[in-house]
């Protein structure tokens, strides 16, 4: 019944738009789309290619993966171009894309759109208002930008050195006290150690309720007193007195592979496991959440208004949320990124392609990674970067 | 003439001042594109406000001006022990062409506290995990000034010892030793203050590039605040476009800080120059003193390159390397084998090759026009002008002039941008071979009835083949070695081995990080093989045109 309903559905949507897709298709033909995408992940950057050659083996639209150390890079460049008057033929065709960048990009009118909808595969998408993938970073989306994966706050420990990992964002406080120099996180300036304090913020916030809205003055003031006196008890005992901050993720996961430290965090429930697959973690490392659950998000793809190759990157974005393409990636052995798909909108078919993965000691189970919070809205990490940058100055 | 200077001021002085304008205009707030046309000063009063700036400043100083000194000092002593034996200079050479970015890794895979350093002593010291001593990234900075010594040590030893060659060195040394004074003293005193003006502009040159590098800042500088340069590159990555003005107004600083630092060397110069001449006119003789054996920072320096290339090979080979093991635990050839290095390798190669043709073309039309025209157009300020400005002071103004001009950001404009580095060394390392050619054999090929044209490819550039290569030996190790020239130009289009290696060496993985970073040494040791090779198989039979010409 639901199968009819979702081909009726599916004739009812073809038509007209079909027809554009087709002009879509035919345009994109022999492009070669730039994504701009955060290149510190080898198995993000093997995941590119393998879409690069899939979709140029399907639709002639190869992808090249510019890769970046900071996401921000991509949406300067484009901020650069669009200051220099170039309205066509930009450098940057497609962009992975979240949160502050996203809101500074589309409040700022660069992005193409809205496309999301007349991606054939989005009919596999939950795109109700108050879907996952319909707001990012409590910022609607609006059709400005479409999903790929989903992230979700964890972090690991090596279980050959540490028998319990803090049950709460408080108990950090009391673990590091007890373990002093055996862990840190990645500067706030990155979007990871931002990640850290804003999962810190929304489990010692007063009223969380009100991270949703944008921040005023005041209430910065009252939800952040509890953050900063936990941070400030906390700072002494981080890895180098809190004095020095790895990078990014990358970088405090060779130091927990180094055993400099004994815990990481990720925005990728699944990156420890890849990572011990790769013989780059040991195999005692495994993932943990606060029991309160974690804040989560989706990663998005969008498209400057700009972009030489729109087509072709709007090819790639609609492949991205093909049931063949989600799954791929779900692989451990491949990304392991949770699917954005909704489950109830696969065929069985489809639905067996997930079924059929592979598991691994160190991947949770869905179940085991607990709520996953809603994420502040932008102007809060906007905020609490500039706030600790004051703070920490030497 | 005249043309000819026009043609270099276009080339290569027009950008690099429209760069440093743009940059100073944004500085101002101009940004047309936002809506923004009126001209302030609040970009340097945000500036002033950014958190950590005077840490950082003086980071930078305490770097930049603290690597250059320490370099002159160490390599006045080992150019004279060089000197004194004759030989030993081919190493330097070849040390040379190993870009920077490349042995900043190695050295970070040597002395972290996980390092193979930490490793080799963990038995001893009982670590089951990494020491918590603070060593790579230390705030002070201590690990950027050793990773830049490492390079400019040997640079500035070479160029003493060019200056050396144009000197009656062994005359004067026998003559100073004749009067009673300890060799030492001699080179100290009486020999070193003759070379230095040949010095002063390689010590500049040393100057901006220690204030203002940033791929070694990256990988072995603090990040907590970072130096000046880094600072600046991570605010011009910012989304929001206040921040360029933010970025542009510290580049603006970092260029004031460039010109006082080269102020306060000239003062420091004059008063060392009249306090030193006071001090020579004694005469006093002192013995010969124990002291420090340069062979002893000369064989940690050894050291310390050759352990960072060993540990970059281990890494490359490894599967698995935990702490505290010496050696991997398994090996493997993978990260060799996927080839992720090739397409970055073969893009370093294409672009060097590049910069290098049109740089040599340049170079040999404006010598040979010298020549023809009897007069010389002298390498003036404008050519080395890329190399005593700070790189970030205006390569982001230069990428924003070049989208103006319509050149989108790609291969052609870090082609160019290549070429402002590339240009001025393989000028220099050309201009003196050519122009010490013995004139008798170009009056004999026109007397026989050679035109200009055909004594150029008959006569000349035969003759001068092996500069001719070793000028583009080193221009190429200089195109291999650019960072900023090619992450800004090339918007991130243009992935070559020196961004590729910087990038992965703030990831997970050390063993594709060695691989890009081995690979990007390579090259240019390739290219100096060639150079060297080429000419002495092409004239095996020619004794005569086998040694022509100087090095570089």
């Amino acid at each position: 019944m639901r199968k009819a309903i979702a081909v009726l559905a599916m004739m009812a949507a073809a038509g007209p738009a079909a027809a554009d897709w087709a002009e879509v298709l035919e345009e994109a033909r022999g492009q070669t789309v730039y994504w701009y995408a955060w290149g510190g992940d080898a198995r993000t950057n093997g995941f590119i290619e393998w879409v690069s050659d899939q979709t140029e083996a399907a639709y002639g639209v190869r992808v090249e993966q510019v890769k970046l150390t900071d996401t921000a890079e991509a949406v300067a460049r484009v901020q650069a171009e669009i200051a220099a008057g170039q309205e066509s033929g930009g450098a940057v065709d497609l962009i992975w894309i979240n949160g502050p960048n996203f809101l500074a990009m589309k409040e700022a009118g660069l992005l193409h759109g809205p496309f999301t909808a007349d991606l054939p595969n989005a009919r596999y998408l939950d795109l109700s208002p108050e879907a996952p993938a319909s707001i990012d970073f409590t910022v609607p989306v609006e059709g400005y930008e479409s999903p790929w994966r989903l992230a979700k706050f964890v972090f690991a420990y090596d279980s050959a050195r540490v028998a319990e990992p803090p049950a709460t964002m408080a108990a950090f406080v009391d673990w590091a006290a007890a373990n002093a120099g055996r862990m840190t996180h990645p500067t706030v300036s990155n979007f990871m150690g931002a990640s850290f304090l804003k999962q810190a913020l929304v489990e010692l916030a007063p009223d969380p309720a009100v991270l949703g809205q944008p921040v005023t003055d005041a209430a910065y003031a009252a939800q952040t007193a509890p953050l900063w006196a936990w941070y400030d008890a906390l700072r002494p005992n981080l890895w180098r007195e809190g004095q020095a901050f790895p990078e990014n993720e990358s970088m405090q996961a060779q130091l927990l592979a180094d055993g400099e430290v004994d815990i990481a965090m990720f925005f990728d429930p699944a990156a420890p496991a890849a990572l011990i697959e790769q013989d780059i973690l040991p195999e005692s490392v495994r993932v943990f959440v606060p029991e309160a659950g974690s804040i989560g998000n989706i990663s998005f793809v969008a498209i400057p208004r700009n972009a030489a190759n729109r087509a072709g990157a709007m090819v790639v974005a609609d492949f991205l949320i093909s049931p063949e393409a989600q799954a791929h990636m779900q692989d451990v052995t491949v990304l392991g990124s949770y699917s954005v798909l909704d489950p109830a909108r696969l065929s069985p078919d489809e639905a067996a392609l997930f079924a059929a993965l592979p598991s691994a000691p160190a991947l949770p189970k869905l179940e085991d990674l607990g709520p996953t919070l809603p994420e502040p809205h932008a102007s809060w990490m906007t905020r609490l970067t500039e706030d600790w940058a004051a703070r920490t100055a030497p | 003439m005249i043309s000819l200077r026009v043609l270099a001021l276009l080339l290569i002085g027009a950008p690099v001042l429209a760069g440093a304008g743009m940059t100073l205009l944004t500085a101002l707030g101009w940004q047309p594109a936002f809506g923004r046309t009126e001209l302030s000063l609040a970009g340097f009063e945000q500036a002033l406000a950014v958190p950590g700036l005077w840490t950082s400043l003086r980071l930078t100083l305490l770097t930049g001006i603290g690597a250059s000194i320490l370099s002159l000092a160490l390599s006045i002593p080992i150019a004279r022990w060089v000197v004194s034996r004759g030989r030993g200079a081919g190493w330097l050479a070849p040390w040379l062409a190993v870009p920077h970015a490349a042995l900043a890794i190695g050295l970070a895979f040597l002395l972290a506290p996980s390092g193979w350093i930490a490793r080799m002593l963990a038995p001893l010291a009982g670590w089951e995990v990494p020491p918590a001593f603070v060593t790579v990234g230390d705030p002070a900075g201590v690990a950027l000034i050793l990773g830049l010594m490492l390079k400019e040590v040997p640079f500035l030893v070479l160029v003493t010892l060019a200056a050396a060659a144009q000197q009656p060195v062994a005359a004067q040394m026998a003559a100073g030793r004749s009067l009673g004074y300890p060799p030492a003293r001699v080179w100290v005193r009486g020999i070193w203050p003759v070379l230095y003006p040949s010095l002063r502009l390689p010590i500049f040159i040393v100057l901006a590039f220690s204030l203002s590098v940033v791929d070694v800042a990256l990988v072995l500088g603090p990040g907590h605040p970072p130096t000046l340069a880094v600072l600046i590159l991570r605010r011009f990555a910012d989304p929001d476009p206040a921040q360029a003005v933010v970025a542009s107004a510290l580049a603006v600083g970092l260029l004031v800080v460039m010109g006082a630092a080269v102020l306060l060397w000239f003062l420091a110069e004059r008063v060392i120059a009249r306090f030193g001449s006071e001090v020579i006119a004694q005469g006093a003789r002192g013995r010969p003193r124990g002291g420090l054996d340069v062979r002893v920072p000369m064989g940690l320096g050894a050291m310390l390159g050759l352990g960072a290339f060993g540990a970059l090979a281990l890494w490359s080979l490894a599967r698995r390397w935990p702490f505290p093991s010496i050696l991997p635990e398994s090996w493997s050839l993978a990260r060799w084998a996927e080839g992720a290095w090739l397409a970055p390798a073969a893009e370093t190669l294409g672009l060097g090759a590049a910069a290098v043709a049109l740089s040599l073309l340049l170079a040999v039309v404006w010598l040979e026009t010298e020549d023809r025209s009897g007069t010389r157009a002298g390498l003036g300020a404008v050519i080395v002008l890329p190399l005593l400005l700070p790189q970030i002071g205006f390569l982001q103004g230069l990428t924003s002039g070049f989208i103006w001009l319509g050149l989108p950001p790609g291969r052609v404009a870090v082609l160019w941008a290549l070429s402002l580095f590339v240009f001025p060394y393989v000028m220099i390392a050309l201009a003196g071979p050519w122009r010490a050619l013995d004139p008798a054999q170009i009056r004999s090929a026109a007397s026989l009835g050679a035109g200009s044209g055909r004594r150029l490819w008959a006569v000349k550039l035969p003759i001068l083949l092996r500069p001719l290569m070793v000028a583009a030996a080193v221009g190429f190790a200089v195109a291999a070695a650019q960072y900023l020239a090619v992450l800004l130009p090339g918007a991130g289009r243009v992935r070559v081995l020196a961004t590729e290696a910087v990038a992965l060496s703030s990831g997970a993985d050390r063993r594709i990080a060695a691989v890009q970073a081995l690979a990007l040494a390579a090259l240019p040791l390739v290219a100096y093989a060639l150079a060297l090779g080429l000419p002495a198989w092409l004239y095996r039979d020619r004794a005569g045109l086998r040694g022509g010409g100087h090095g570089a």
